[in-house]
């Protein structure tokens, strides 16, 4: 019962801090100058004041900044992000159509990185002084320091130019036909070096703290506890050690979320992964302002999305976490 | 009958920085079934390394049985593999420890955690495992046992943690119990609940109980025998009641006088306290070829630098490792 209310309550933070953003996002791109009138004049190769003053109206930018806010505010609560001249198309059927990939991308090399990273964590925080866990500290140190268009460059060469393992870009490939499993594999062989690439960096940080926080556990008296009811090495390690070890982790987990995020952008470039990383590079581009807004906004929100559950993931794990606010 | 558990000239090694320290220097003894050895000593004189060379748990790498046996039931636990003293863990020798707030996992419920204990040892199904955990509950005195079984550690007091430590420690009717300082943490009202619990559970369970201790009282209280440990040694071995109306190593004698009203009525005038002047040597002077009390020792002579006390007994049973344990 306490759970559910403590979990509402920060459903209710996350909405208010969701439109905190929004009214941010929309003044800072207010500040900023320049706006979507200059844009088109000079893709038409320049135009009179009369035509901009009527551009200007026709997106109701003569109005009032707090107007245009509220405009913008009441927009989106209704699902409508604004129209984007540059492609032609609402921006929300635009996010929406790009949402799925990126989000396919970042939950999958999320989860790929938490897991690995604290499988290989426990492993060497076993052997501190073994072979795997100098390993282990080896990659770690790799793939935080490579930067990620890199490790992804250098990934397509190996794999996909030489070895032809993997497909080069995109995310499906248009000349297959068939059921549903066939697409599925083929979006997965798509996916597969772009999730190692966006994984390879949070893979480092995952493993390092997972290898430090299950040192110290082990350590720790209930696990000699544990040791001393006769239980086996697999349950002390992975039952009561691991849950124990899984918040401090968890939690980077979560800050790291936009980190991801912003990951994601250039590991989609990189791949040409139709995602809003791509979306965004392009608009930004193109100074597409209601997409960019839209993009902000859409990556605010998976951020928000993203640390509510990380909370209720941590209250999971730990039970002195659940009675607070 | 033979000793439940013979400890044979026991050596334990710990490999510090400054070379190899024996922690437990030539240590032999014999329990009973059904007896409540005590081991007294202060901090630092290799009592909790005995309990944890008993249980199997030395610290990995660091510390090592160097040489002696340990007989339990006829066997060496020095020679069993990890996997035979996984089954007698728990099972035939369990522990309970100094701290009831850092000793028990903070994740888990406490019914889980008595309960995972007889899933081990007596395959018992979840549901059967549960309900044998609300009846140790019960049996440790914890009042609505049914509820408080699904309570996580953080939910309950210092000494309803230690009672639940008990619970999961008696869970498969162990035939030694090790109480390692079990009331150390926990303030006096509760230490003297904690041990009536302890008492009236082995009168009930007829298990043997080593009692790790530096509460000179308690010991009087609970125990038969008792060893004075010293700096890895034995300095004293022998009947309760004997060893505290005449104490016959100085060690002995001086944690004695440490304590009031053990030896003195509450009306008689008491003598003074009397503390033990100086510290337990650091670990690099252990197993030296001299009596390792003897820079603390009122009563030192020449002969207690230049070589290792042996053995007196006397006629009550009593042992001391001390050149002067005749004149005292």
């Amino acid at each position: 019962m306490q759970f559910l209310q403590t979990t509402l309550i920060r459903i209710f933070y996350a909405i208010v801090l969701l439109v905190a953003v929004l009214v941010l996002n929309f003044s800072l791109m207010h500040l900023a100058p320049g706006d979507v009138a200059d844009t088109i004049s000079q893709s038409m190769g320049g135009a009179d004041q009369e035509l901009l003053d009527r551009i200007r109206s026709d997106y109701g930018l003569d109005q009032p900044f707090l107007v245009q806010l509220g405009r913008y505010i009441a927009g989106v609560l209704q699902f409508d992000l604004g129209f984007s001249f540059f492609y032609n198309q609402p921006v929300t059927k635009l996010i929406m159509e790009r949402l799925p990939a990126t989000l396919l991308l970042v939950v999958t090399a999320q989860l790929l990185a938490l897991f690995l990273g604290v499988f290989l964590g426990v492993i060497s925080a076993r052997k501190p002084n073994g072979l795997t866990s100098h390993f282990v500290t080896f990659m770690a140190l790799f793939g935080y320091a490579a930067p990620v268009f890199w490790t992804g460059i250098l990934l397509l060469i190996g794999f996909s130019l030489h070895l032809h393992w993997f497909p080069v870009a995109g995310m499906r490939d248009v000349t297959i036909s068939g059921g549903f499993w066939v697409h599925f594999v083929d979006v997965l062989r798509h996916l597969i070096l772009p999730m190692i690439t966006l994984a390879s960096i949070f893979l480092a940080l995952y493993s390092r703290l997972a290898r430090a926080t299950m040192m110290e556990v082990l350590g720790s008296d209930y696990v000699r506890t544990a040791k001393s009811k006769g239980l086996s090495q697999r349950q002390v390690v992975y039952k009561h050690a691991l849950k124990n070890s899984l918040s401090p982790v968890i939690t980077l987990a979560g800050l790291q979320f936009s980190a991801v995020i912003s990951g994601a952008v250039l590991v989609e470039t990189v791949f040409s992964w139709p995602g809003l990383g791509t979306l965004a590079f392009q608009s930004i581009i193109a100074r597409d302002t209601p997409t960019i807004l839209g993009i902000l906004f859409f990556s605010a929100l998976v951020v928000i999305v993203g640390n509510l559950l990380t909370d209720i993931a941590l209250r999971l794990v730990d039970p002195r976490l659940r009675g607070r606010s | 009958m033979a000793p439940l558990l013979e400890v044979e000239n026991l050596r334990i090694e710990l490999t510090t920085r400054d070379g190899i320290a024996p922690v437990i220097d030539d240590l032999s003894f014999t329990l009973n079934a059904g007896e409540t050895l005590s081991f007294v000593g202060e901090s630092g004189c290799g009592k909790s390394m005995t309990a944890l060379a008993l249980m199997g748990l030395l610290p990995d790498k660091i510390g090592r049985v160097a040489s002696g046996k340990i007989i339990f039931n006829n066997e060496d636990l020095t020679q069993a593999s990890d996997a035979r003293l996984r089954e007698i863990r728990g099972n035939d020798i369990s522990m309970i420890f100094q701290e009831p707030m850092t000793s028990l996992n903070p994740v888990f419920t406490i019914g889980e955690q008595i309960a995972e204990v007889l899933r081990a040892h007596q395959g018992l199904s979840r549901a059967a495992a549960w309900a044998k955990a609300v009846e140790l509950l019960d049996a440790v005195r914890i009042p609505n046992p049914k509820g408080r079984a699904s309570d996580y550690p953080f939910q309950m007091s210092g000494g309803q943690r230690q009672r639940a430590m008990i619970a999961m420690a008696l869970a498969c009717e162990p035939k030694i119990l090790i109480a390692d300082e079990p009331t150390t943490a926990l303030d006096v009202t509760v230490q003297a609940q904690i041990f009536d619990l302890l008492t009236d559970l082995r009168r009930q369970t007829s298990a043997a109980i080593i009692l790790i201790t530096h509460d000179m009282g308690a010991v009087a209280e609970m125990a038969e025998r008792m060893i004075v440990m010293y700096a890895g040694r034995k300095a004293e071995f022998g009947p309760v009641d004997q060893i505290i109306t005449h104490p016959r190593h100085p060690y002995t004698k001086g944690l004695i006088s440490c304590v009031p009203h053990i030896v003195s009525d509450m009306t008689e005038e008491r003598p003074d306290l009397i503390e033990v002047p100086g510290i337990v040597p650091s670990l690099k002077d252990f197993g030296q070829d001299r009596c390792l009390f003897a820079s603390r020792c009122a009563y030192v002579t020449d002969k207690c630098q230049a070589s290792r006390p042996s053995k007196k007994l006397f006629s009550n049973g009593q042992i001391a490792d001390c050149w002067h344990a005749e004149d005292l």
